[in-house]
C-alpha cells in the first residue's frame, strides 16, 4: 500500500479511485457541493488560525500571500508524506477544485522535487477520454507496490 | 434597517485565519457578512461573460458572485471584497470587480487585502461605514444644517470642533490630540466661546475620528460615525458640490482616506497606507528636522523644486534617510521640503488613489490640505486643479455638524 498524493485534493472521486486500489489517498476529502454556500470554491470549514500560515512559513516565504501559506500548512505535510501521486490537470469543478492558483503551482512543483511516481493525465472531455483516463490511473495505481484490486 | 447584509466577494481569508475577524468586525456594527449564493453553472457563465480570464477558481467565483450581485439575482446592502495582500492576480480581480460593482449598482463597495495579521480593529471603520452608506441613505442625503449643532473630530493627530448655525460655522476649535477626552473638551470649549453659545444652547452634537465612541459617549452625542462618510459629507458640503460626482482626498496624521462619491455619498473608498511615510506624520517629521513650523511648511515647498532632491517615503525611515542626505548633501529646505511633499502625494497617489475612480473635482481636506506644497504635488500628479475649502482642515467637525442637525426634532 502507497500513500498517493491526490490533485485535486477535494476530489472524492479520485479519492476513491486510489482507496479502491488498495492504497492510502492523501486527500483533502471534502464535498464540493453544486450549491455554493461557503467561502470559497473547495469550501472547507476549516478551523484555521493565524497561526497556521506562520506554519506554512516552511513551504513559502513571508512574502508569499497569507492564503497560500495557510493552504501550505494543510498540504504542505501531505506531500512530505505522500509516495506517490496523481495529479489531474483543467478539471472540472464539480471533479474537485483548489481555490488558489499559486498554491496550485506550488503544491505541483513541491511533488515534482520529491521525485517520487507522479502520473500527470488531462481531465477527459468525452466518453471516450473517460475510459483512458480511468485506465491510465487505474495502471498507475496497479503498478505502485502494494496495488491490487 | 435590520441588519445590514454585506455579500463577500473573497479568495483567501479563511485559508488566511481572518474569516472570523471580517465576520467579527461586521458583527460589532449591526451588520453580516454572507456569501452570495450560486451554482457551479453560474460560475461558469459568470467568469466566461466577464472576461478576465484567471487562473485561481476562488477568483472566478469571486467574479460570477459580483455578477450575480449586478444582475440582481443575490440581494445584499453592500459588498465587501478581500484578497490576499502581494497576490498580483488576486490584486487585478479586487480593482475590476469594486470598478464594475460601482459602476453597475448603488451597491456601496470596499476592498481590502489582508494578511494573517488583519483584525476586526483594523477592519472596523471600513465595515462601519459600509454599513452606515446602507442604513443610513437619507441622513447622508442632507445637504443643508440646520438648528445649533456642535460637531467634533477627534484624530489621531489633532482634535477639531466646530459649532454650526443655520447653515454658518459660527465657531471652531483646534488643538494636537494629547489626552483623548481633556483635547475634545478643550476644543468644544473654544468653539463655544467663539460662536458665544453655550453647551446647553447646543441642539445636537456629532462626533467622528479614532476617539468618535470614547467622546460621544462621554459628551452624549446624537450621532457618532466614522470618518468615510463624515469626511465625504462635509468636503462636497463645503466645496458647494453636493450633486454629482467628486473625489475626496484626506491624507491624515495616521492614515489617509481617498473616497469616490456620488451626490455626497461615498460610493468606494480606500482607507489606509503602507506606511506612515505616506501620512502628515512624514511631513511633520520633515518640518521639525528642517526647523519650521508644519504651517511653514507649505509655503516654504511652494518656493522648491522637489526633482532637485531624490525622496522615496514608501517607508518612514528610507524617507527620514532621504530627508537627512539631501540635507547633508546641501540640498536647500526649499527643495527638500518640496520633495518630502511630492513623496508623499506620490504615494497615496500610487497606493491609493490607483483604487478609487478620480473624477473632478477632486477635493482635498483635513489639516494637510492647508500644506499648498502637498496640493500643488497632487494637482500635478492628477493633472488637475484641486479644490482646497475653506475650513477645509475642520472637515470632520463640519461634517458632523451638519449631519447632527438631522437629529433636531421637527427638521
Amino acid at each position: 500500500m502507497a500513500k498517493v498524493f491526490i490533485y485535486p485534493t477535494t476530489s472524492l472521486i479520485l479519492s476513491d479511485l486510489v482507496a479502491r486500489f488498495g492504497h492510502q489517498p492523501l486527500s483533502a476529502a471534502l464535498q464540493v457541493r453544486e450549491k455554493i454556500q461557503t467561502a470559497g470554491l473547495e469550501s472547507p470549514p476549516l478551523q484555521i488560525t493565524p497561526e497556521d500560515p506562520k506554519k506554512g512559513l516552511k513551504y513559502a516565504a513571508v512574502e508569499v500571500p497569507s492564503g497560500v501559506r495557510g493552504r501550505m500548512s494543510l498540504y504542505g505535510p501531505m506531500i512530505e508524506e505522500a509516495e506517490a501521486a496523481v495529479i489531474i490537470h483543467d478539471a472540472d469543478f464539480s471533479f474537485g477544485c483548489m481555490g488558489c492558483a499559486r498554491t496550485n503551482e506550488l503544491i505541483q512543483f513541491l511533488l515534482r522535487k520529491r521525485e517520487i511516481p507522479i502520473l500527470d493525465i488531462r481531465y477527459p472531455r468525452s466518453d471516450d477520454e473517460g475510459v483512458e483516463f480511468v485506465a491510465a490511473i487505474r495502471k498507475f495505481l496497479q503498478d505502485l507496490p502494494g496495488g491490487g484490486a | 434597517m435590520s441588519k445590514v447584509r454585506i455579500a463577500q466577494l473573497a479568495c483567501g481569508p479563511e485559508y488566511s485565519g481572518v474569516q472570523n475577524e471580517i465576520a467579527e468586525a461586521a458583527r460589532s456594527v449591526d451588520a453580516e457578512i454572507f456569501f452570495p449564493d450560486i451554482t457551479l453553472k453560474d460560475i461558469r457563465s459568470g467568469y466566461d461573460m466577464f472576461g478576465l480570464d484567471v487562473r485561481s477558481p476562488d477568483l472566478k467565483l469571486a467574479i460570477a458572485r459580483a455578477r450575480a450581485l449586478v444582475e440582481g439575482k443575490v440581494e445584499a446592502d453592500a459588498v465587501f471584497i478581500a484578497t490576499c495582500f502581494r497576490c498580483a492576480e488576486a490584486a487585478i480581480v479586487r480593482n475590476e470587480l469594486r470598478r464594475y460593482i460601482h459602476e453597475n449598482s448603488r451597491l456601496p463597495v470596499v476592498s481590502y487585502s489582508f494578511t494573517e495579521r488583519t483584525t476586526a480593529g483594523t477592519l472596523l471603520t471600513r465595515m462601519e461605514a459600509l454599513t452606515t452608506i446602507a442604513r443610513r441613505r437619507a441622513l447622508l442625503a442632507r445637504e443643508v444644517q440646520e438648528g445649533l449643532t456642535l460637531g467634533v473630530d477627534s484624530g489621531s493627530s489633532t482634535t477639531k470642533a466646530v459649532v454650526m448655525r443655520d447653515n454658518q460655522i459660527i465657531g471652531t476649535g483646534w488643538l494636537p490630540t494629547t489626552a483623548v477626552l481633556k483635547s475634545a473638551e478643550d476644543v468644544i470649549e473654544l468653539a463655544l466661546k467663539e460662536a458665544g453659545v453655550t453647551r446647553d444652547e447646543i441642539q445636537a452634537t456629532g462626533t467622528t475620528g479614532y476617539g468618535r465612541f470614547l467622546v460621544g459617549e462621554k459628551i452624549g452625542a446624537d450621532l457618532i460615525q466614522e470618518e468615510l462618510t463624515v469626511n465625504s459629507k462635509g468636503a462636497v458640503y463645503l466645496a458647494d458640490s453636493q450633486h454629482g460626482p467628486s473625489t475626496v482626498i484626506d491624507i491624515g496624521g495616521m492614515d489617509n482616506k481617498a473616497i469616490s462619491v456620488q451626490d455626497g455619498i461615498p460610493g468606494t473608498f480606500t482607507m489606509g497606507g503602507i506606511c506612515a511615510g505616506a501620512s502628515g506624520r512624514f511631513l511633520e517629521m520633515t518640518a521639525k528636522r528642517l526647523g519650521v513650523d508644519i504651517t511653514e511648511l507649505g509655503p516654504l515647498a511652494m518656493k522648491g523644486m522637489s526633482t532637485m532632491v531624490p525622496m522615496n517615503s514608501y517607508c518612514i525611515v528610507f524617507g527620514t534617510q532621504s530627508l537627512v542626505n539631501a540635507l547633508a548633501a546641501g540640498s536647500s529646505p526649499e527643495d527638500v521640503a518640496a520633495a518630502a511633499c511630492h513623496s508623499v502625494a506620490e504615494q497615496v497617489f500610487e497606493q491609493q488613489l490607483q483604487e478609487v475612480d478620480i473624477k473632478e473635482p477632486v477635493i482635498m481636506v483635513g489639516g494637510t490640505s492647508l500644506i499648498q506644497g502637498l496640493v500643488r504635488a497632487m494637482g500635478d500628479l492628477l493633472q488637475t486643479e484641486i479644490v482646497v475649502p475653506h475650513h477645509s482642515q475642520y472637515i470632520g467637525a463640519v461634517g458632523s455638524s451638519l449631519l447632527a442637525s438631522g437629529f433636531i426634532k421637527g427638521t
